[in-house]
């Protein structure tokens, strides 16, 4: 029997099972393939805090969206076209998200009397007629998988562990995915286990050819190859792309990277990350809490080497007093955020923008300092570069703000070469700066930055610390006049960064909208995609993002005034908006779902039609 | 592990040419203590006694947290860096950690570090970073007017606890010890020239050492080493600790006990071969800790001088030879390598 192919535009897959299933490995795979194929593409892993929550219920689920395409898409996909549900706990938990139509490939295997009984299902929804609006494909995944690998010397257990391989076979089959990636990658994977290896890929052969020979599935989909900028493609995660850009901030800055962290969700893949690149000088160091971890970044600093920490929400609560610390003794630190669901514990393995005023103002007395956000998964390395550019060169703590949608998604990154990334590097104080005398606080006239003396630099020798310090000599001083002057001269070098980054630029292809939607951090997508559907479907409506959140682009004022009205979707309670009321006293419309989830395209889409129709 | 190649002590420490004096080293800042105050010593004594280390005055960096004596730095003509309370041992890790021709001093008193820092000296002591950690013990918190702090000992009357302290005090010695340190001391403001050399040794040796320094505060702690200073008494109370030494003080004898641990008898009661003789190297800290003990719980006899002083390599070294070994293993990093590592895509 020769099956039908059928072009598509567009997919968005869906992978959920029990934690235990694998399933952030197979959409990991699953991606692999489809950026190797060339469509664009954009992930959303979703996945519990616990590591193995009781087995078969609904807090134990873990998804993996993919979304993928033959033109360039912006975010992981609203609904997903296909849900592929690994029991019925899969089922439950992402039926809500499903539209009616969509297809549901199901494990029957896992639809047991106590798995159902288990997430409260009184009867079997595959045989039921409860999902008669969508397209259910029933799949006996595990025992198909278990009889494929009858000839290996396999416990049954063990043999049922391979079900993801074998789910991802089909659904490589499915949508024509190249399946040599995902072979060599468990070739590789289980080296030193080469039945495993063998085994699995049988499960994920036997998939495919089950989807080749089955009746369930009369149709298999294409999806082109998108047209992207010409160049080198790589996919990458926000946390990957993160750690390397702070790589390549130390190469660009010449400054070797120290590394002081304590591990926490979602930040701890940065630290993983960095310690794998020894050979780059690179040292981390995991410290006994957050504390230790800025203060380290913060001596090595003292040293000359870009001292980073990366850590959440709580631990950035933790290290307020030293970032002051850094604030007040000018030296370069970058204090890298990764967002979650707060407060306090709040939801560790989900997404949040909350932690905007705690970056801006979380510290004991007058303490500006830089705000930068990255806006998708590859952003995350630009963001860092330009954390560290400002951070060298202003000598000041930077905070870089990313969340957990960036941290875990992942998006095709058009891989930069090391030639085209701006130098960043500054010359250490070498000389006395007031005739014969050294002054630690004698600040550069256009930056306002003071002198970076490291120690072993003979001549140089001084005193820093936390105690307000006389202009000019740093001496400790208590004198009201000077106090004053020291606070406003802070202030004055963060705002001066103003003249040193890029306008913030508004996309408006016709000129002619009313309505500017606003954004910053990880919303980007989603308000893009949304500003794509308003003007398909004739309506007008700019947008513009912001990357640095403090200082604010020069024409922030001018752009907000230029808009009948300023729509600023934001995952908190309206944080920046907050900021640019009272600020530029413009009357900013609030978008705020805090959901521990990203916006979807079309939601957003929806508000802003409101807000245009409300003109 | 590939054999250490890196700095021990302060071999990567860069040698001084000039010859120099106390005077290079006092820097330019009026000094603020109460007079009477037991810094004043230390601070003379630490001064008095860098220059002999021949080392590149720039290359000296003291941190301190807060606190009366973590004041220290200013009056240092070295780099120095006042940070925030209890936090100098975590930032000191860091300089240490990535700069080894650094000599990297850690001032702190005993809230400082017992305190609010206890966390990052039990971290540093166990990871054994090249620090020297100078621990000044006036078993009060003087800048914050006189509570009682983690030495206190028990009762004390202060601003806080008008009817007496309630809670034990931390014997600093013992804690560093529980955490493995590399090389732990005590001595006392008043005593210069043991002062100076215990810090000699401590100097010397690779890893972090801890000195604790008993010092007074006349203001709000007056006469808490009043003892050990006592010419009636001191040479009877002070257990003088010196390796290869039999540990003895004028009347006073440590011999092992009958139960398996340690005990302090008369001195003329027990021959001369009954006598502990001092072993400072013992790998096993178990001795040093029963001799840390002695001093309870009412001060009748002291050990002064150093407790422990092994040889395991410091964390910045192995640090350094993590690095030196990835480098070995796959080349310098390169930045366009790096990048296009894995799997990747051309289009166009
Ligand atoms: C975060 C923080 N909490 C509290 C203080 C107030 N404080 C300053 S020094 C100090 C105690 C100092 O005692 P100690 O470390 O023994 O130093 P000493 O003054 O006795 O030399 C306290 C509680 C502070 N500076 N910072
Ligand atoms: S209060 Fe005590 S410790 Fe502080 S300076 Fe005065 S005497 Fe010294
Ligand atoms: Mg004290």
């Amino acid at each position: 029997m020769t099956k039908q192919v059928q072009q598509l535009d567009r997919v968005i897959i869906r992978f959920a099972g029990d934690s235990g299933d694998g399933m952030q490995l197979t959409g990991d795979r699953f991606t692999a393939g489809t950026a190797e194929f060339g469509n664009d593409l954009s992930t959303l892993p979703n996945f519990p805090a616990e590591i193995r929550a009781p087995a078969g219920t609904l807090p134990g689920v873990s998804s993996f969206q993919l979304h993928f395409a033959d033109h360039d898409i912006l975010t992981p996909g609203d609904a997903p076209n296909v849900l592929v549900a690994m029991n019925p706990a899969a089922l439950k938990a992402n039926l809500g998200d499903l539209p009616r139509g969509a297809d549901i490939i199901a494990n029957t295997d896992e639809f047991t009397k106590r798995n159902l009984q288990k997430v409260g299902y009184d009867a079997n929804p595959l045989e039921d007629g409860s999902l008669a609006e969508w397209r259910v494909h029933p799949v006996p995944l595990t025992s198909l998988t278990v009889k494929a690998l009858e000839d290996f010397d396999l416990s049954k257990k063990d043999a049922e562990r391979s079900k993801n391989m074998f789910a991802l076979g089909l659904l490589s089959w499915l949508y024509h995915r190249p399946t040599e990636a995902t072979i060599s990658f468990l070739e590789t994977k289980f080296a030193k286990k080469p039945d495993i290896a063998k085994a699995n890929i049988a499960a994920f052969t036997a998939g495919w050819n089950y989807g080749e020979t089955t009746e369930s599935f009369s149709v298999s989909y294409e999806v082109k190859p998108a047209q992207l900028p010409p160049g080198v493609y790589r996919n990458i995660s926000g946390n990957q792309a993160l750690a390397y850009g702070l790589i390549a901030a130390s190469v660009q800055s010449k400054l070797p990277l120290f590394l002081g962290s304590y591990p926490i969700t979602p930040a701890s893949d940065i630290l993983h990350e960095l310690s794998r690149h020894k050979r780059f000088g690179i040292r981390t160091f995991q410290a006994e809490d957050e504390i230790a971890g800025v203060g380290a970044a913060l001596g090595a600093s003292f040293g000359g080497a870009l001292g980073v920490t990366t850590t959440s929400g709580p631990g950035v609560a933790l290290k307020a007093e030293t970032v002051g610390l850094a604030v007040t003794t000018e030296l370069p630190l970058i204090v890298v955020d990764v967002q979650r669901a707060g407060p306090s514990t709040g939801m560790p393995t989900k997404t949040e923008q909350t932690d905007l005023l705690m970056a801006m103002f979380g510290r004991n007395g007058e303490s500006p300092l830089p705000v930068v956000a990255a806006m998708s998964p590859s952003d995350c390395f630009d963001a860092a570069v330009e954390a560290a550019r400002l951070a060298v060169k202003y000598r000041t703590p930077v905070m870089l703000l990313s969340d957990g949608y960036l941290a875990n998604g992942s998006e095709p990154w058009k891989v930069p070469s090391a030639a085209e990334l701006p130098d960043i590097s500054v010359p250490f104080a070498t000389e006395p700066n007031d005739g014969e005398a050294f002054l630690p606080f004698k600040r550069d006239p256009e930056t306002l930055a003071r002198p970076w003396a490291v120690p072993g630099t003979a001549g140089l020798e001084h005193r820093i610390g936390g105690i307000e310090k006389a202009d000019g000599t740093g001496n400790i001083s208590y004198d009201p006049d000077n106090h004053d002057r020291m606070v406003r001269l802070r202030q004055a070098k963060i705002d001066g960064i103003a003249k040193d980054i890029p306008a913030l630029e508004v996309d408006d292809p016709d000129g002619d909208a009313r309505v500017l939607v606003l954004g910053w951090g990880s919303t980007y997508g989603p308000i893009a995609a949304a500003v794509r559907r308003i003007r398909k479907s004739g309506g007008k409506v700019a947008q513009a993002h912001l990357r640095h959140l403090n200082p604010l682009p020069a024409n922030t004022g001018e752009v907000l005034k230029s808009y009948d009205k300023v729509l600023l979707p934001e995952i908190n309670l309206g944080q920046l908006a907050l900021l640019l009321r009272a600020r530029f006293l413009v009357d900013i419309i609030s978008y705020n779902r805090v959901r521990g989830l990203p916006f979807k395209a079309e939601e957003l889409a929806g508000v802003i039609q409101d807000v245009i129709d409300s003109e | 592990m590939s054999e250490l190649v890196n700095g021990r002590g302060l071999s990567l420490v860069p040698k001084s040419d000039a010859k120099q004096t106390m005077k290079d080293y006092k820097s330019d800042q009026e000094v603020r203590w109460c007079p009477g105050c037991g810094d004043y010593a230390i601070l003379a004594a630490v001064q008095s006694f860098v220059p002999e280390l021949g080392l590149k005055r720039e290359n000296m960096v003291f941190v301190s947290g807060i606190g009366c004596s973590s004041r220290f730095p200013y009056y240092m003509n070295t780099y120095g860096f006042h940070s925030i309370h209890g936090r100098a041992p975590a930032i000191a890790t860091g300089l240490a950690a990535s700069r080894p021709d650094l000599s990297v001093w850690v001032i702190t008193g005993d809230g400082d570090s017992l305190s609010i820092g206890g966390n990052h000296l039990i971290h540093a002591l166990r990871r054994n970073v090249n620090l020297n950690i100078l621990l000044f013990n006036n078993r009060i918190y003087g800048l914050t007017k006189g509570q009682y702090s983690p030495t206190s000992e028990v009762g004390k009357i202060t601003k806080s606890t008008p009817m007496g302290s309630l809670d034990k005090p931390f014997n600093p010695i013992s804690l560093a010890l529980g955490a493995e340190a590399s090389f732990v001391a005590r001595t006392i403001d008043s005593d210069r020239k043991h002062l100076q050399s215990v810090l000699r040794e401590a100097a010397e040796h690779n890893g972090t050492s801890l000195v604790e320094i008993y010092q007074n505060c006349n203001i709000f702690n007056d006469g808490a080493f009043d003892q050990l200073k006592d010419p009636e008494q001191r040479d009877d109370i002070t257990l003088r600790l010196e390796h290869g030494q039999p540990i003895v003080s004028a009347s006073k004898a440590v011999r092992r006990a009958a139960d398996g641990g340690i005990e302090v008898v008369e001195r003329a009661s027990v021959r001369e071969e009954e006598i502990l003789v001092h072993d400072a190297h013992r790998a096993d800290p178990s001795l040093a800790f029963a001799l840390s003990r002695l001093d309870e719980p009412a001060f009748e006899h002291v050990p002064i001088g150093i407790f422990r002083s092994v040889d395991r390599p410091s964390y910045d070294e192995l640090m350094a030879t993590q690095l030196e070994e990835a480098v070995a293993q796959s080349g310098p990093g390169d930045l366009d390598n790096l990048l296009l590592a894995g799997d990747t895509w051309r289009i166009g």
